[in-house]
């Protein structure tokens, strides 16, 4: 189980951020080549990125970039670039259907082969972004095994919705289809990005509300964001306690070859041994909540 | 034979001692209403600058608790220059961007020596591209009472921009429309002054209290338009941030202090005026809460965040030597735990007694640090001064955890270098450095790396620091200099720890 709670955004033009983005240790870091980068810029960000890539300081941490859309004159060059510079996941911007992805299947491995990276290891995810890619959220979340996530992206969708950022009404059925699209394929859901960086009070409200949904986590687009991302989705010592009594539960049953887990005369099933899990790896990653 | 007469006679050393010559013979003042009252007066700065006497050649002296929003130090250079005084010794507290119209006074030869703590902006590289014939001595706020002791630097008159004074001289600055807060650099020049004018906006009802500079120390009284904009105060260095990676130092600082072994009921503290030091003190409550702790005292350089701390019963006592916001000015005002001191009682090394001594735990920033620990807070990567020595070695030398923040990169320009440009702090003073790649313990202190490793903390090696730095900028050119020596680094005893030289044109 991969954690992703946090996807850290950075202009792929920007040297200064890329020389030492990796220092605030996100979940993931996701290189933009795409809106956060001027038309001019477009080729010194692919090499920026390019080199990046490859530096060891990010070997421990996982890369995605955004590439262009594939229909636009820097797509299949971004995407020649990343996967050939070793980028753990390639997130596609724009997902309207299932053949976006395909089509992008299809150049990753052409590229993969040419290159002589093994076959599959770029992963990709998927951006939906407007009406189209909601309603057809399950069959994208479905549409290749290399995929980890789906993320919603709110600007594009509100646009295409004809109506503006509020207080996430606007954004509800969308969250509900994506997260049940990507739970539906297994894979993770990442939730909008949080734009007023100075509003913590909004930004921890709107990651309260996503949590209690289901989400893996947020796009950030400030470093300040990350570590109160993780521990609002870091675990309480009650919850950390309890999911120890349950692992403990589980592998004394295990140890006793009992079939049934049971703990405090109550009985435990395999989600909530998962769900402990997952609460002691959070409680792992960033202590237990402040 | 009169009684004088008769003890002269008797006890020839007590041939000095002269007759009774009327009750007013040594103070004519009282025989004259209005002079009793307003004798201390001057009628314009000029009346003042002519009633000391001060003459070409001699030595002046100021403070910078307004920083940037400094009025006086110009107002007065500008008057002087105009009075034809010439070849003067500039000894200020500090010099700061608002200062740079003493560059056209070093060229017309009205100013031709300076001690400070520190410079910055145009005066800064003018100085440092050779606009002065002799170094500047750069001295920090300790060391600089310690060369009025030693007698190494006279002060002829001090003048001293107060935000509140009576007519007899009796000021603070914890009143007034410009009131700055503490005056802890300005009390020590009434101290060793041997004449000392004071500039005020505001002269109120006698007497003024409380009483930070007291009437037995001033001479004159002039009063002017305005003494500094308070506002101004926390510009520059003293600035609070919201940069992510100074919020994320800050935060390792406080890891690093929370389990140092220093963190404990009624410890005490200083946070320097750089923005991830300032920052740190936000961080510091949740940790003291958790703990169930308070500190004794905080040491400074007080700040706003520092202030709330001590509002929220965490930390008992601020001891103040200068307030770096306008809320730190106010709670000098209001609070009877918030103490002002002067830079004697802050830091001088051969005070009878200094609250440095006795602090647990400071933060303090850089502009270089290298493999050694030894520290610049003096010069600039260009090799140019822009900073200030301030309390930096007079801290770092007494307190028993000396920690230091900074980015490991500025601008592709590393911070942790092979060798610092200039040295102000040397290295044995400097426990930890704390970056955001990664925290250094100096092998000085393997007991602090073996508590900080227990916890969980990503120590790295300072060379391993310096190595990162340099992969991802490659190494930089060494700056070139000239021969010719622009400044004297004094280390807190007077000695000699390093000098500046003028930059390759």
């Amino acid at each position: 189980m991969k954690l992703r709670r946090s996807m850290l955004f950075l202009p792929g033009a920007n040297a200064a951020m890329l020389s030492t983005a990796f220092v605030y240790k996100p979940d993931s870091i996701m290189f933009d080549l795409e809106d956060a980068v001027s038309l001019r810029e477009k080729d010194a960000a692919r090499l920026l990125v390019f080199h990046a890539l490859q530096n060891p300081a990010y070997r421990d941490i996982e890369t995605v970039v955004r590439i262009n859309p594939l229909n636009t004159p820097f797509g299949l060059d971004d995407l020649e670039a990343v996967v050939r510079a070793g980028v753990d996941v390639v997130r596609l911007p724009k997902t309207d259907s299932a053949e976006d992805v395909w089509q992008l299947e299809k150049e990753v491995e052409r590229i993969e082969r040419a290159g002589g990276r093994e076959v599959g290891s770029t992963r990709l995810m998927a951006a939906i972004e407007s009406a189209s890619g909601v309603v057809n959220a399950l069959s994208i979340a479905k549409a290749s095994p290399r995929l980890i996530g789906i993320a919603l992206a709110g600007f594009d969708y509100v646009m295409d919705m004809q109506t503006e950022r509020g207080d996430g009404t606007e954004l509800f059925y969308a969250r509900c289809a994506v997260l049940h699209a990507a739970r539906a394929a297994g894979i993770d859901a990442f939730d909008v990005v949080y734009s007023d960086v100075n509003d913590e009070e909004g930004f921890l409200r709107e990651v309260e509300l996503i949590k209690r949904l289901g989400f893996n986590g947020k796009s950030l687009i400030n470093p300040r964001q990350i570590e109160l991302l993780h521990n609002a989705y870091a675990p309480t010592e009650e919850e950390v306690e309890y999911a120890g009594r349950v692992i403990a539960a589980a592998e004394a049953a295990e140890r006793d070859g009992l079939g049934v887990i049971a703990l405090n005369g109550k009985m435990i099933d395999a989600p909530i041994v998962n769900h402990a899990r997952r609460t002691l790896q959070r409680a792992q990653a960033s202590g237990t909540r402040q | 034979m009169n009684a004088l007469e008769q003890l002269h006679g008797q006890f020839p050393d007590l041939a000095h001692l002269r007759p009774f010559a009327g009750a007013h013979a040594a103070s004519p003042h009282l025989a004259d209403p209005e002079r009793k009252a307003h004798r201390k007066l001057a009628a314009s700065l000029e009346d003042a600058i002519a009633k000391t006497g001060l003459k070409n050649g001699m030595t002046i002296s100021f403070h910078h608790a307004f920083r940037e929003g400094d009025k006086v130090i110009n107002l007065v250079v500008d008057t002087l220059a105009r009075l034809g005084l010439r070849d003067l010794t500039l000894a200020t507290s500090s010099l700061l961007n608002v200062n740079a119209p003493l560059i056209e006074h070093i060229k017309n030869g009205v100013i031709t020596q300076i001690y400070t703590s520190g410079m910055r902006g145009k005066l800064a590289e003018a100085i440092s591209n050779g606009l002065m014939e002799r170094p500047v001595q750069i001295h920090s706020h300790g060391g600089r009472v310690h060369l009025l002791q030693s007698g190494e630097l006279n002060i002829d008159v001090a003048f001293l921009g107060v935000p509140c004074c009576d007519e007899f001289g009796n000021a603070n600055g914890a009143h007034g429309k410009s009131r700055c807060g503490s005056l802890g650099y300005a009390k020590v020049d009434a101290q060793f002054a041997r004449q000392v004018v004071l500039l005020t906006d505001e002269i109120v009802g006698f007497p003024n209290v409380p009483v930070s500079i007291s009437q037995d120390r001033v001479d004159y009284i002039v009063k002017i338009d305005e003494v500094g904009d308070p506002s101004r105060i926390s510009v520059g260095a003293a600035r609070v941030t919201s940069n992510p990676r100074e919020l994320m130092i800050a935060r390792f600082a406080c890891d690093v202090i929370e389990h140092s072994g220093y963190f404990n009921q009624g410890f005490s503290l200083q946070t320097g005026s750089g923005a991830a030091s300032t920052a740190a003190t936000r961080f510091l409550e949740h940790r003291m809460l958790k703990k169930g702790i308070t500190a004794s005292y905080a040491l400074g350089g007080i700040t706003g965040s520092i202030v709330d701390l001590h509002k929220k019963g965490l930390i008992e006592t601020l001891i103040d030597t200068q307030s770096f916001d306008t809320v730190a000015a106010e709670s000098l005002a209001e609070s009877p735990r918030h103490l002002e001191v002067s830079t004697n009682e802050y830091a001088n090394p051969s005070s009878k007694g200094t609250y440095c001594d006795r602090v647990d735990v400071v933060i303090l920033s850089a502009l270089e640090i290298d493999c050694d620990f030894n520290v610049n807070v003096i010069t600039g990567s260009d090799g140019v001064m822009r900073g200030a020595s301030g309390g930096h070695c007079d801290v770092a030398a007494a307190s028993n955890l000396t920690i230091v923040v900074a980015p490991l990169i500025r601008s592709r320009i590393p911070t942790v270098v092979r060798r610092v440009t200039t040295i102000v702090t040397p290295g044995e003073s400097i426990d930890v450095l704390v970056t955001d790649h990664g925290i250094a313990v100096n092998p000085a202190r393997p007991e602090v790396a073996e508590r900080l490793r227990a916890a969980g903390l990503p120590l790295m090696d300072i060379d391993a620091l310096y190595q990162r730095a340099v992969s991802l900028t490659g190494e930089p050119q060494p700056i070139a200099f000239t021969d010719k020596i622009v400044g004297v680094i004094r280390y807190r005893d007077g000695s000699v720890i390093d000098v500046v030289r003028q930059v390759q044109p």
